[in-house]
């Protein structure tokens, strides 16, 4: 495409509207503007330009701020519907590996027909969805062609701003004023000084000042979405095998077992802690608080000692070194090799072995105790006198007698239920009794029964086990954002020209991206030390007609 | 305890002082004769210096509030909601001397009133921290989110008042009916307010046993006579209402009660307000804003989230995250108070592109700030009591 040559001798790109040097405008709609549109200084953008190719189309279309907020606005709406129930992760469904069948019933239970439909239309599971993640991609690719189509042109024009403006680029600022001096050359000099010492950079050539100041806030924006691009991206990077362990493990107080996602390491489970506040503690000031709750939780902890695997040993051997020991608490989890473990979850009191004895129900007489470790129960138990108790089965979780046999719902320790066999010097061929809590069953009237005496529990703890590379890409581009962001929006993008017109005229206009009042205030103080015309701000129509609080100063 | 008794004690001199100096920025905007002199006129003066005293005194409730418990007072409902009352004052001020715009005070203030007698409404004792809480970062996240929310919230005050003076109260239009409504809703939180500081006067109380959304069973007190129960309800408290009918599980019988109840009471004061004056009160309460610069107050506004906007991300969502990742092991869980955190920083993200780059001024912008704030508040007050996730501490 041809250049559009300007009448100061500049030659601009096509597109542009208003001369990158001297401000002239070169559109027929800037030339009929009273105010012209100063937003990315008139420059010829991309978007803007070009609308022909189906590339044009699609960079038009991402760099629209129309386009834009629209995103914005959908990934909010759709944000808020997957608040409305509660989303798939903290959904109660009972077992870890639910089917889709268990959570469409509990949505379904908990919340009728609304539940139904929240599930069917995917919301349940939004955040995971397929066209939340084109939202957000949509959002990142509108981020980065915005920017593009606008930072380039912005950064080459203000590149190549001439002091000296056209008196109607001057005339069609926001903040213009025009009125004669008595000695322009000696007004201008004042006006260099004060603006000098207001911090401005000012250049002078040509009988015009141009005076600047913080024109780096304008690439706030530009940096502000460099560091969502770069958030973006990790986010991204965690899909991708090896940067991401997310897995959860439960422990038992004694025991030690390998940690799921961090092959090589072990973890000792020493002791579960819970402690809950108590009155007399220190701060009495709880009391009060305490007495309306009820006991509120003060600790959960777990000591545990971390073990690796030596060196050189082979995988499995469980040949282990001692690497640290470590009290798990919230907030501050176990850290070794980028892993993080967090104590998330705990059970109180699992059964951990039942201690037991053999009586004649006659006499009550004992044969002796035997204990039973839940763990590991073992097939014969031998007691005083030859008498013997033979485990015969045994049902971790007993629920019940279905179809004539008694079953387990779950490999857990949480209801034991036996069937032994007592043998004795007496009934040396036996009796078979089935025992479970607070309950025993008998085929045929027993003379012997196993009773129970005792049982010994055991917490657990429930970790979760991290490992996030791309951690420290968001936080870098949490950080970057965050320097955009202030840059940006804490100092503001100030110039203000003067120029010398015909016969002893000073035309006086100035421009900021924002912050107008603070723009203003510092006019006023420039009129003071250097008398320059008076200026208008066109946008500001009631301070003309009433003086209005905030107008002097 | 006397540290406990003293923050309470400096809590309610703070809330007087707003109040007297409410009525003085009152007489600051009704008393100066020519606009350009009330910046510089005596009562505004003095009610800046009443409301710098009862922010001092504010802090100081704070800061006594936190060496009691041990912990910063931003753990529970009561405490958050004060903290951000403070912070809305902080910010006023704060806007106050680099604009002077008394307007602005004549409505900030009265705000700061409503929210801390909205947060006194809430159980008040110092309450021990769980497990979960028991991090330097309770203190740097919640005050840092809770400072960009109040700064945020300036300017919805700002727009308030660009709209109240913009809208013409005289011809039926979609704004005056908006704003009206606005007006309205803050009817309803001083229903709230009253009605609520009427029962716990009366002492009143009803308990029930109900099985919650897990057929779990489980208890809960209403201070209001209770016309929704909750699932499956069971009176454990003689003598009280019966309600009129047992809401299923997902929802909450007690809040419910108690909206209904404030709307109910709200709507009788509206109504009486209306009797009064004959007028919508958009209309009686705009010669208040007579004074005030369009132009100023729609700086003011855009300035209050470019201030405020910031500040919100590093608390609300940056050290949000961090903190998540250290407490719950993952940086964002898509739990509902992070999803509106999340959309409060997408709106006025959107907020400042329309104004940037589309030349959202004026009143659209007001309007934008308006309804910023009314998202804000939702997060805190519906997010806590409807969608509960894993923020509801407050309840």
């Amino acid at each position: 495409m041809s250049k559009i040559k300007c009448q100061c001798g500049h030659e601009n790109p096509f597109g542009t509207i208003l001369c990158e040097a001297c401000g002239r405008p070169l559109t027929e709609e800037a030339e009929k503007s009273q105010v012209v549109d100063m937003r990315y200084e008139g420059s010829a953008r991309r978007s803007q330009t070009y609308n022909k190719s189906i590339v044009d189309k699609v960079w038009n279309f991402f760099s629209s701020v129309k386009v834009g907020v629209s995103i914005i606005i959908a990934v909010l709406a759709t944000s808020a519907i997957g608040t409305i129930f509660p989303q798939k992760l903290y959904a109660p469904v009972s077992s870890v590996n639910a089917t889709d069948a268990e959570y469409l019933a509990y949505y379904e239970k908990t919340y009728h027909i609304f539940g139904t439909l929240y599930y069917k239309l995917g919301f349940y599971d939004m955040y995971n969805s397929w066209w939340f993640k084109v939202l957000i991609g949509m959002l990142g690719t509108s981020i980065i062609i915005a920017s593009i189509d606008r930072v380039v042109p912005l950064y080459k024009s203000l590149k190549k701003q001439r002091t000296k403006r056209h008196a109607s680029f001057m005339k069609r600022q926001r903040i213009f004023g025009e009125g004669k001096a008595l000695d322009s050359e000696a007004t201008l000099d004042k006006a260099e000084a004060a603006l000098k010492e207001m911090k401005y950079n000012v250049k002078k050539e040509d009988g015009a000042i141009l005076a600047e100041k913080n024109r780096f806030s304008r690439w706030g924006p530009y940096v502000n979405h460099t560091g969502l691009i770069i958030f973006l991206f990790g986010v991204l990077l965690r899909g991708i095998p090896g940067f991401y362990v997310d897995e959860t493990m439960w422990i038992r107080e004694g025991e030690l077992r390998n940690i799921t996602g961090a092959p090589g390491y072990f973890i000792k489970s020493n002791d579960f802690i819970l402690e809950t506040y108590t009155k007399d503690e220190a701060n009495a000031v709880y009391g009060e608080a305490l007495d309306r709750n009820g006991p509120i939780v003060k600790n959960f902890q777990t000591d545990v000692t971390l073990f690796k695997e030596k060196e050189g040993s082979l995988p499995g051997s469980e040949d282990l070194e001692y690497v640290k020991d470590y009290s798990i608490v919230v907030n501050k989890p176990l850290k070794f090799d980028g892993y993080n473990v967090f104590q998330m979850d705990y059970r109180l009191s699992e059964l951990k072995s039942m201690k037991m004895q053999l009586i004649e129900k006659s006499s009550g007489n004992s044969y002796g105790e035997f204990t039973i470790d839940l763990d590991d129960p073992k097939g014969t138990y031998e007691l005083n006198d030859g008498a013997k108790v033979e485990l015969l089965e045994y049902y971790a979780d007993y629920d019940g007698i279905k179809d004539g046999e008694p079953v387990s719902k779950s490999p857990i320790p949480n209801n034991p239920a036996f069937i032994f066999k007592m043998s004795t010097p007496d009934k040396p061929e036996g009796e078979k009794s089935f025992v479970a809590i607070q309950q025993t069953l008998e085929t045929e009237e027993n003379a012997y029964k196993v009773k129970f005496v005792s049982a010994d529990t055991r917490d657990i703890s429930g970790f979760t086990i991290r490992k996030d590379k791309t951690l420290y890409i968001l936080l870098l581009g949490g950080i970057i954002f965050m320097i955009g962001v202030i840059q940006g929006s804490y100092w503001n993008h100030r110039r203000i020209w003067i120029q010398k017109g015909a016969d002893q005229q000073l035309l006086v206009a100035a421009h900021t991206n924002k912050n107008w009042f603070s723009l203003k205030k510092e006019l006023d103080k420039l009129n003071d030390a250097a008398k320059l015309p008076e200026y208008v701000d066109r946008q500001d129509k009631e301070t003309k007609e009433e003086p209005e609080e905030g107008a002097e100063s | 305890m006397g540290l406990a008794n003293l923050s309470a004690t400096l809590l309610e001199i703070s809330f007087i002082a707003y109040l007297i100096a409410t009525a003085f920025f009152g007489g600051a905007v009704k008393g100066a004769k020519s606009e350009a002199s009330y910046k510089k006129n005596r009562w505004g003066s003095i009610a800046i210096i009443i409301t710098i005293i009862g922010f001092l005194t504010h802090v100081g409730y704070f800061i006594a509030r936190w060496m009691a418990g041990g912990h910063a007072p931003v753990s529970n409902m009561f405490e958050f909601t004060t903290a951000f009352g403070m912070m809305l004052v902080g910010a006023f001020i704060l806007i106050y001397f680099l604009y002077r715009t008394p307007s602005l005070g004549l409505f900030a203030l009265p705000i700061a009133i409503l929210i801390i007698a909205y947060a006194s409404m809430f159980p008040k004792e110092v309450t021990p921290l769980i497990p979960a809480l028991q991090s330097h970062w309770l203190t740097i996240h919640v005050i840092t989110a809770a400072l960009g929310e109040s700064i945020l919230a300036i300017s919805a005050v700002a727009g308030l008042i660009y709209l109240m003076k913009n809208i013409d109260m005289t011809k039926k239009s979609k704004q005056r009916f908006w704003i009206e409504f606005v007006m309205f809703v803050i009817v309803i939180v001083i229903g709230f307010v009253l009605s609520s500081s009427a029962f716990k006067l009366a002492g009143y109380e009803a308990a029930f046993d109900y099985v919650d959304k897990n057929d779990k069973p489980a208890s809960i007190v209403y201070n209001y006579p209770p016309l929704f129960g909750m699932n499956e309800s069971v009176a454990k408290s003689p003598d009280t209402m019966k309600p009129w009918v047992n809401l299923p599980a997902i929802l909450n019988g007690k809040v419910l009660t108690t909206f209904v109840w404030s709307l109910f009471v709200g709507s009788i004061l509206y109504l009486l307000l209306r009797l009064l004056f004959r007028r919508s009160i958009a209309a009686v309460v705009q010669p208040l804003v007579r004074k005030a610069n369009s132009q100023l107050m729609d700086e003011i506004g855009y300035r209050s989230v470019l201030i405020g906007f910031p500040v919100f991300t590093l608390g609300a969502l940056i050290f949000a995250m961090i903190w998540a990742h250290e407490a719950w092991s993952r940086f964002w869980g898509w739990d509902p108070k992070e999803v509106w955190a999340l959309i409060t920083w997408l709106f006025y993200a959107a907020f400042l592109h329309l104004r940037l780059s589309r030349g959202w001024e004026g009143k659209k912008s007001a309007w934008l700030a308006v309804i910023g704030f009314i998202i804000i508040m939702f997060n805190l007050i519906f997010v806590n009591f409807i969608l509960a996730g894993l923020h509801s501490y407050a309840k």
